[in-house]
């Protein structure tokens, strides 16, 4: 049998899960590790030039894939750095595992150089975590992290690594489980058929139905069956933010997202509905508005895999637990199997009913803003201008704030996991380690990070990374000056206060920027050379470029829930509303 | 409303602060908490009580389940069960309380398991009510100090949690 140092097989069992990316950044406590990654070449490691990027690039290549991402840090300040990673992955339910290294056993507890209790700080923030205290038992943690963080509800995995478990003096048999077997992590793997039964009952009988979908259908790759089930019943599909892509964006029967900055169409035809399907979603606060008054004629069926996420924050009539694919995919066999047929005549006024909303206040029918003019560049048509140059079939990972609202609204995705933005946490700072995961992962692929003046700064170290292991992604500035999100609030509730949201010329210059990591810049102010910049941007295919884009400096995104509200208080603009 | 909730836990280390930090984490109170391993020391079995509403208690009995460590929840206040909490209490007892003390623990069915020349060691054995009722009844006597082991309980009849 061979033997194998703890660092060695820490390695080998990544790649025995067939981990193939390793993002991470190499510390005291690591330095075992590190020297068992140089000494071999199956798995590649990406050095990046902070912790937290490490994790949210681990996270994005795990969005973009579906397969598990991995990241690797040092001790102490490495696993606090990585602790806003692992909590935007946490609140996303992002497959992942994070190895952070840990100061020696014997060291523990006495406030050692970089010593944190790990295992301590992100409990909050993982699905599970744990500590190796001895090289035989690594293979059989990493099995097992792995196991637990793509099965269920998907969610990261802390496996914290003490110095002296991968001391390379200390060769033990290296052993990978064939199998992983845990008594107390069971996950659902079938909804209850009586269940399902009742709620196909209830979705054939309904006159004013709607598709409430999210993340839980990109997560469980149950974007078909949706999409199957959907066309069958011809009822409207409303996606979530975490959830846009699993529903195509183009599609007919598509009515844009819902929420806080959903369109006019969705929210009101979930005020409305009398029977709401709800399919990996969650009820979030950025959903519902507020839930005492949340669709107050609608019998709800919810399915999830994860039962915590049923009855959380809004009561399910019929609660259905398990994987999205197999729940919908048993709901399709039985309207099929038994011919089941819709209430035609009131589909077909309800559609009817959608469409008058639509023609009325829709976002893709007519125009929400004023148009774009000369040096006058509205946001929505920078998201509409890289839409169309990248022919809707980029990835697009975001930031947080009012450029994410805007390419949530205007990029419309087709695919799952085209779409790649920090849903539950809004991490600012996410967007550009993000492109930089879904670039490895898909090389060939356009990627653009939508962010701005303010989100690009948290994370702007990450272009060095981006030179060092060509990753061409194109960084698209909405650059407003300002905390734009923050200073729509301001404007609407603090009397255009505008509290520290505004840079008073102290933006760097991205142009500049761009060119001392060596990548390209490009400065836009007038709309008339958006698109010809944006198509010179998308054809430097090996470079990454900053495209500094000055927009608008007051606009608001609308629509936007009235708070505390039903789903149907909106305002439209800055003056009108329902 | 009061619930008794018993958690068969794996008995790993950090899988007790997975569950403490669980209620703060979500705004669960816990009123009282006992633990111990089972007759399989690769398991624990956990007792707590807390107040709360139904809602609140369906989200607490899910969210335990979903912990990893967790192999089994039941909410015990749901059916027949049976309850028991076991207190110690240090008392001031001299001159004539020294008697009315005695015939209280009597009364009570409790013990005096230490004597000293002006105090008692009481234990007292049985439902959390019946503890408090206890001190209560001692309403004159100067109590010095009190420790309660917080509530363990077992559903009564056939019925167990296993594996």
């Amino acid at each position: 049998m061979e033997l194998l140092s703890g660092g060695e097989i820490l390695i080998r069992a990544l790649t025995d899960v067939k981990v193939k990316h390793l993002w991470g950044y190499p510390g005291g406590a690591a330095l075992h590790i590190y020297d068992a990654i140089f000494r071999q070449d199956k798995l590649d490691h990406i050095l990046m030039r902070h912790e937290q990027a490490a994790v949210h690039a681990a996270d994005a290549y795990a969005r973009a894939t579906g397969e598990v991402g991995a990241a690797l840090v040092t001790s102490g300040p490495g696993a606090t750095n990585a602790i806003t990673g692992i909590a935007t992955a946490y609140m996303d339910s992002i497959p992942m595992v994070v190895i952070s290294a840990q100061v020696p056993q014997e060291k523990i507890g006495e406030d050692a150089f970089q010593e944190i209790d790990m295992i301590g700080v992100s409990r909050p923030t993982v699905k599970h975590s744990y500590m190796v205290k001895r090289p035989e038992d690594i293979a059989e943690t990493i099995a097992k992290a792995f196991y637990i963080a793509s099965t269920g509800r998907p969610g990261p995995v802390v496996v914290d690594v003490p110095k002296d478990v991968t001391d390379p003096n200390n060769k033990v048999a290296y052993k990978f489980p064939e199998k992983v077997k845990l008594r107390s992590y069971q996950p659902t793997t079938r909804g209850h058929s009586g269940q399902i039964k009742r709620a196909v009952n209830l979705l054939m009988s309904a006159k004013r139905p709607i598709i409430y979908s999210g993340g839980g259908v990109v997560l469980g790759n149950a974007s078909e069956q949706l999409r199957a089930l959907a066309r069958r019943l011809n009822y409207p599909v409303t996606n979530t933010l975490m959830g846009l892509g699993a529903f195509p964006g183009t599609d007919r029967q598509f009515v844009g997202m819902l929420g806080m900055h959903g369109t006019f169409e969705a929210n009101t035809a979930m005020h409305h509905a009398d029977v709401i399907l709800a399919v990996g979603a969650r009820f979030d606060d950025r959903v519902t508005n507020a839930t005492e008054r949340f669709c107050p004629s609608a019998k709800i069926i919810h399915i999830d895999v994860d039962p915590s996420s049923i009855a959380k924050t809004v009561r399910a009539d019929i609660p259905i637990v398990g994987p999205c694919d197999v729940v919908l995919g048993d709901m399709l066999d039985q309207i099929q199997q038994a011919d089941l047929q819709i209430d035609e005549p009131a589909i077909a006024d309800w559609w009817q009913q959608i469409d008058e909303w639509r023609n009325r206040h829709g976002l893709y029918t007519a125009s929400r803003y004023k148009p774009s003019k000369g040096e006058n560049i509205m946001p929505q048509d920078v998201i509409k201008t890289l839409y169309k140059v990248t022919k809707g079939e980029a990835y697009v990972a975001s930031d947080v704030g009012q450029h994410q609202m805007f390419a949530a609204q205007y990029y419309l995705f087709d695919k799952p996991r085209q779409w790649i933005n920090s849903g539950g946490l809004g991490t600012m700072g996410f967007g550009l380690p993000a492109a930089m995961g879904a670039q490895m992962a898909y090389p060939d692929a356009n990627v653009a990070c939508v962010t701005g003046e303010g989100s690009i700064q948290m994370c702007i170290q990450e272009l060095a990374a981006c030179t060092q292991h060509q990753l061409p992604v194109k960084i698209i500035i909405l650059n407003n000056q300002s905390l734009g999100m923050v200073k729509q609030w301001q404007d609407m509730q603090y009397g255009s206060r505008y509290s520290h949201v505004l840079y008073e010329d102290s933006l760097p210059d991205f142009v500049k920027l761009a060119e001392a990591y060596g990548h390209v810049g490009m400065k836009v102010t007038d709309f008339d050379l958006l698109e010809s910049s944006m198509e010179e941007c998308f054809a430097l295919k090996d470079r990454v470029v900053i495209m500094d884009i000055s927009v608008d400096q007051d606009e608001h995104v609308y629509p936007m829930h009235v708070a505390p509200g039903s789903m149907r208080d909106m305002w439209l603009s800055k003056t009108e509303r329902t | 409303m009061k619930r008794l909730i018993s958690v068969l836990l794996e008995n790993e280390p950090g899988s007790l602060s997975r569950v403490v930090g669980l209620f703060s984490q979500r705004g669960y109170n816990i009123d009282s908490l006992s633990v111990a391993p089972t007759e399989d020391t690769t398991l624990s079995r956990l007792t707590l009580t807390t107040v709360s509403d139904d809602h609140t208690i369906e989200q607490i009995t899910k969210q335990l389940n979903k912990l990893i460590d967790v192999v089994k929840v039941i909410d015990l206040s749901e059916g027949v069960h049976i309850e028991r909490e076991l207190m110690l209490l240090k008392v001031k007892a001299s001159g004539a309380a020294r008697a009315e003390i005695k015939r209280s623990v009597d009364i009570f069915r409790g013990q005096i398991v230490d004597v000293g020349p002006t105090t008692y060691v009481v234990q007292i054995m049985g439902e959390s009510t019946k503890l408090d009722a206890f001190i209560e009844a001692l309403s004159d006597a100067p109590i010095l100090e009190v420790v309660r082991t917080g509530v363990c309980g077992l559903m009564r009849g056939e019925k167990s949690l296993k594996v």
